[in-house]
C-alpha cells in the first residue's frame, strides 16, 4: 500500500462524505437490526451463547447491505473506467480496501456499543480476547466483501449475488468469529483459544494474498 | 518528436463466438496524427480499450515501447490519455478537484500551470469549481480533454472525439488534434469524415474480420 492508494482512499472517503452512499444503508440497518431483535427477544432473557451468535449476524447482514459500495457505485455511475484509466489494479484494491476496513471497523464499533448497551447477556470477561477476535475478524471480513464487490460489480443482479456469493466465502470466518466472541463472554484464556485465533489469522493471511493475485483478472476485462 | 511507439502483433478479439477482428497489425512509431475507421460495431471502441490496456485481447498483443523499452502494464496509465462518449469523471467533485484527484492517484505532481492553460484553452477556467453535475454534455466532454491530457501523454486516444460538441467546440478539439501530433501519438477512432481528415494513416477495421 502506498501513497496512491491511499489518494484512492481519500477520494473514495471524500465522495462518501458527499454522496452517502454506504453510510446510510449501514447506519439505517443497525438500527433496525438491532431494533428487530430486541423487540422479537421482549421480556425474555437470551442465553450467552445465542447473544454471541446474533452479534455477528447483525454484523454480517449489516456488512452485505454496504460493504458492496466501494466498486458498485463506481460501475454504476460509469467512472470505473476512469479509474482504470489513472490507476494500477493493485492500487484500486488497495485504496478499496483501507477504505472498506475503516468502514467495517466504524460500523462494527458502533454495532458493538449499541449491543453491549441493549442486551444484557452480552457481558465480555476477557476483552483482550474480544478485542483480538474483533480486530482480526473485522480484517477478514474487510478483505472477503471487498474482494467479493469487485466480483459481482460487473454482473446484473448485484444485489442478489453479494450475499449468496459472499455467505460461503464468509462462512469459516463468521463461525469461528462466533466461537472467540463465546469464549471472551466466557472468559476463556487466551491458551485454550489459540486454535480458532490460528484459523482466523490463517483466513485472513489466505484472503488477502488471494485477493491482490484475483484483482488483476477481475478488473480488466 | 516522440520516442513512443504502438504496435499490434497479430490482435483478435472476440466476444463468445462473435469475432470482432482477426490478425490486426499495425505500428506507428512518429509522432502524427493516426485514425481507426469502420462501420458501427466494427470494433472502434473495443480497439482503444485494447490499446489503452482496459480489456485484454484474445489473442496477439499490443506493445506500447518508450525509448525502445517496453512499458510494463501497471505504467501504461501514465503514457495514455482517453477521451471517449462512455468515460464518466466524478460529478460529486469540481472540475479541478477530479484533476487534483487524478494526479494524486497516479502519483505524479499536480502540474497547476498545465492544468489552469487547459481550462483557459477550453473556456472552463471560470467554471473550474462547479461541481460537475452541474456542467452541460459538451462541457462535460471538454473536461473529459483535460482529464486526457493533464499528464502529457505521449499516446492520446479520441473515441468519437467530437460526440456532444457545438461546431466551435469542434474547431477546438481539430486544432488540439494538430497541435497533440505535432509532439506525440494521436488515435482517433471515429467514423465522422471531418474527424479523421488530419489522420496520415489509417487503419480500416472492416478489413479485419476474416
Amino acid at each position: 500500500m502506498n501513497s496512491k492508494s491511499y489518494s484512492l482512499f481519500l477520494k473514495d472517503f471524500k465522495s462518501e462524505l458527499r454522496t452517502r452512499y454506504a453510510i446510510n444503508a449501514l447506519a439505517m440497518f443497525i438500527i433496525v437490526a438491532i431494533s428487530v431483535i430486541l423487540f422479537s427477544v421482549g421480556q425474555e432473557k437470551i442465553s450467552k451463547n445465542l447473544s454471541g451468535g446474533l452479534f455477528w449476524v447483525v454484523i454480517f447482514f449489516t456488512a452485505m447491505s454496504g460493504l458492496s459500495r466501494a466498486f458498485v457505485s463506481e460501475e454504476e455511475r460509469g467512472t470505473a473506467l476512469t479509474l482504470q484509466l489513472i490507476a494500477a489494479p493493485s492500487t484500486v484494491f488497495s485504496g478499496k480496501l483501507i477504505f472498506n476496513i475503516i468502514l467495517v471497523f466504524a460500523m462494527n464499533t458502533v454495532i458493538a456499543i449499541l449491543y453491549s448497551a441493549m442486551f444484557e447477556a452480552f457481558i465480555i470477561k476477557n476483552f483482550l480476547l474480544f478485542l483480538v477476535s474483533f480486530v482480526l475478524g473485522n480484517i477478514g471480513l474487510a478483505v472477503s466483501s471487498t474482494i467479493i464487490a469487485a466480483i459481482i460489480a460487473k454482473a446484473g443482479a448485484k444485489g442478489t449475488l453479494y450475499p449468496v456469493l459472499s455467505f460461503p466465502i464468509l462462512l469459516p470466518l463468521i463461525l469461528t468469529s462466533v466461537q472467540l466472541t463465546l469464549f471472551a463472554i466466557d472468559g476463556t484464556s487466551f491458551e485454550r483459544a489459540k486454535f480458532e485465533l490460528a484459523i482466523v489469522v490463517s483466513y485472513d493471511v489466505i484472503m488477502l494474498t488471494a485477493s491482490y493475485m484475483l484483482f488483476d483478472f477481475i478488473w480488466k476485462e | 518528436m516522440t520516442n513512443y511507439s504502438v504496435e499490434a502483433v497479430g490482435l483478435n478479439k472476440s466476444f463468445g463466438r462473435r469475432l470482432i477482428f482477426n490478425d490486426l497489425q499495425f505500428k506507428f512509431d512518429k509522432a502524427g496524427v493516426y485514425g481507426i475507421s469502420g462501420p458501427n460495431g466494427s470494433g472502434k471502441s473495443t480497439l482503444v480499450r485494447i490499446i489503452a490496456g482496459i480489456i485484454g485481447a484474445s489473442k496477439g498483443k499490443i506493445i506500447h515501447k518508450l525509448n525502445d523499452k517496453e512499458i510494463l502494464e501497471e505504467q501504461l496509465h501514465n503514457h495514455i490519455g482517453f477521451v471517449s462518449p462512455y468515460l464518466v469523471l466524478y460529478e460529486e467533485f469540481s472540475a479541478f478537484e477530479n484533476f487534483k484527484l487524478f494526479a494524486e492517484i497516479r502519483g505524479v505532481k499536480f502540474n497547476q500551470e498545465r492544468v489552469d492553460y487547459l481550462l483557459n484553452k477550453f473556456l472552463l477556467f471560470k467554471r473550474k469549481d462547479d461541481l460537475l453535475k452541474t456542467y452541460s454534455s459538451g462541457m462535460k466532454q471538454r473536461v473529459k480533454f483535460i482529464f486526457a491530457l493533464m499528464h502529457s501523454p505521449q499516446l492520446l486516444i479520441l473515441d468519437e472525439p467530437t460526440s456532444n460538441l457545438d461546431d466551435e467546440g469542434k474547431g477546438s478539439v481539430y486544432e488540439l488534434v494538430k497541435e497533440e501530433g505535432q509532439n506525440s501519438i494521436v488515435l482517433i477512432a471515429s467514423n465522422e469524415k471531418h474527424d479523421l481528415e488530419n489522420c496520415s494513416d489509417i487503419v480500416y477495421l472492416g478489413k479485419y474480420k476474416n
